[in-house]
């Protein structure tokens, strides 16, 4: 595909994504938002395709635009599906503090190297060249990340999925609580 | 969450796709070696399958299809299979998660089988704890019919 093609679409992906953001802070019904929430995690996994990132994307999709989602939607079944009006003082304050952090942001963004570019200190490291030349020899997979992510950074991930379950077990405390004897009401 | 209102088409529709959803996460947790995904996201495609099942056919058939309780055992033990391939490792000499250990004379068939396990128990661990933290969330209303009896 041509250059200016992917900066074409790079563009249009942009500005769905910035008008779903403006769209789910402007909704006042809260599903609504919650179903933009899983737009927004859409729109970004194809950002993350244009970068090459595939398993990124698959994560972002399957994660942001499907359970997250439903999971919201669950939780907002329990509470109230509308968004109560805040004070014009709040919504200053808010906005302020928005451009803010966007401006600091933007400030930190501009000091990225260009992408792709062989002179960061990611490409640099003597880690990287080691990952994608000899992976091939030491664990023959096609794909880099898989042998990055489950062998040669196995530590991280057991770390990973040692967070997942100490995580799900805290929610799940909290929505089910600990019931002492049958008796208490420890879960109502 | 109730399923008496959904139209047929939404039923049977749901029952074609389901299992095109479950076949799709085994094939993104054994195939994620060679292409995009592993334990993770096939993890949350198959939590995903449960779900859109318990959505369309309530919770109660869902925890039917797939207890709380069986749950509750599958999402440590995939953490316990993911550390205790490390164990393993270790007591055989090597490095804690040094595949090698697995097959000495062939490393990389070694590397092979060792991230198998690891991503099973990846997948293992995040698609029931997924599905727990939805089983909880959508059977908090009627907290006497999940928490107490699936869940205790």
């Amino acid at each position: 595909m041509s250059e200016n093609a992917l900066l074409a679409i790079d563009a249009v992906l942009l500005v769905i994504l910035l008008t779903t953001a403006i769209a789910i802070a402007r909704q006042r019904n809260l599903f609504a938002a919650a179903m933009m929430t899983g737009l927004f995690s859409l729109t970004l996994a194809c950002l993350f395709v244009l970068l090459d990132a595939m398993d990124v994307a698959f994560t972002e999709a399957a994660v942001g635009a499907g359970i997250s989602t439903v999971l919201m939607l669950s939780a907002l079944a329990l509470t109230e599906y509308r968004d109560h009006p805040t004070s014009r003082g709040q919504h200053t304050l808010a906005l302020v503090l928005c451009f803010a952090v966007g401006a600091l942001l933007m400030l930190a963004a501009s000091e990225w190297p260009a992408l792709g570019d062989p002179d960061t200190p990611v490409h640099q490291h003597p880690n990287t060249a080691h990952y994608l030349e000899q992976s091939r020899e030491e664990i023959d997979l096609p794909n880099v990340v898989t042998s990055v992510l489950s062998s040669y950074r196995g530590y991280d991930t057991l770390g990973e999925v040692t967070v997942v379950f100490t995580a799900g077990l805290a929610v799940l405390i909290l929505l089910l609580g600990v019931r002492k004897d049958d008796d208490s009401e420890g879960d109502a | 969450m109730t399923p008496k209102n959904n139209s047929a088409v939404l039923r049977v529709v749901t029952k074609q796709i389901i299992p095109m959803i479950l076949l799709f996460a085994l094939y993104v947790q054994f195939h994620g070696e060679y292409g995009p995904g592993g334990g993770f996201q096939a993890g949350v495609i198959f939590a995903a399958g449960f779900v859109l099942y318990a959505l369309v056919f309530g919770l109660d058939n869902a925890s039917r299809a797939m207890p709380a309780r069986a749950l509750f055992k599958l999402a440590p033990l995939g953490v316990l299979l993911f550390a205790g391939v490390g164990v393993y490792s270790l007591l055989h000499g090597y490095a804690f998660l040094d595949y090698t250990a697995i097959d000495p004379h062939d490393p990389v068939h070694a590397q092979h089988l060792g991230i198998l396990l690891i991503e099973l128990g990846v997948g293992l661990t995040v698609f029931s704890v997924l599905l727990l933290i939805f089983y909880a969330f959508a059977g908090r209303r009627r907290a006497d019919s999940l928490t107490h009896k699936d869940m205790g």
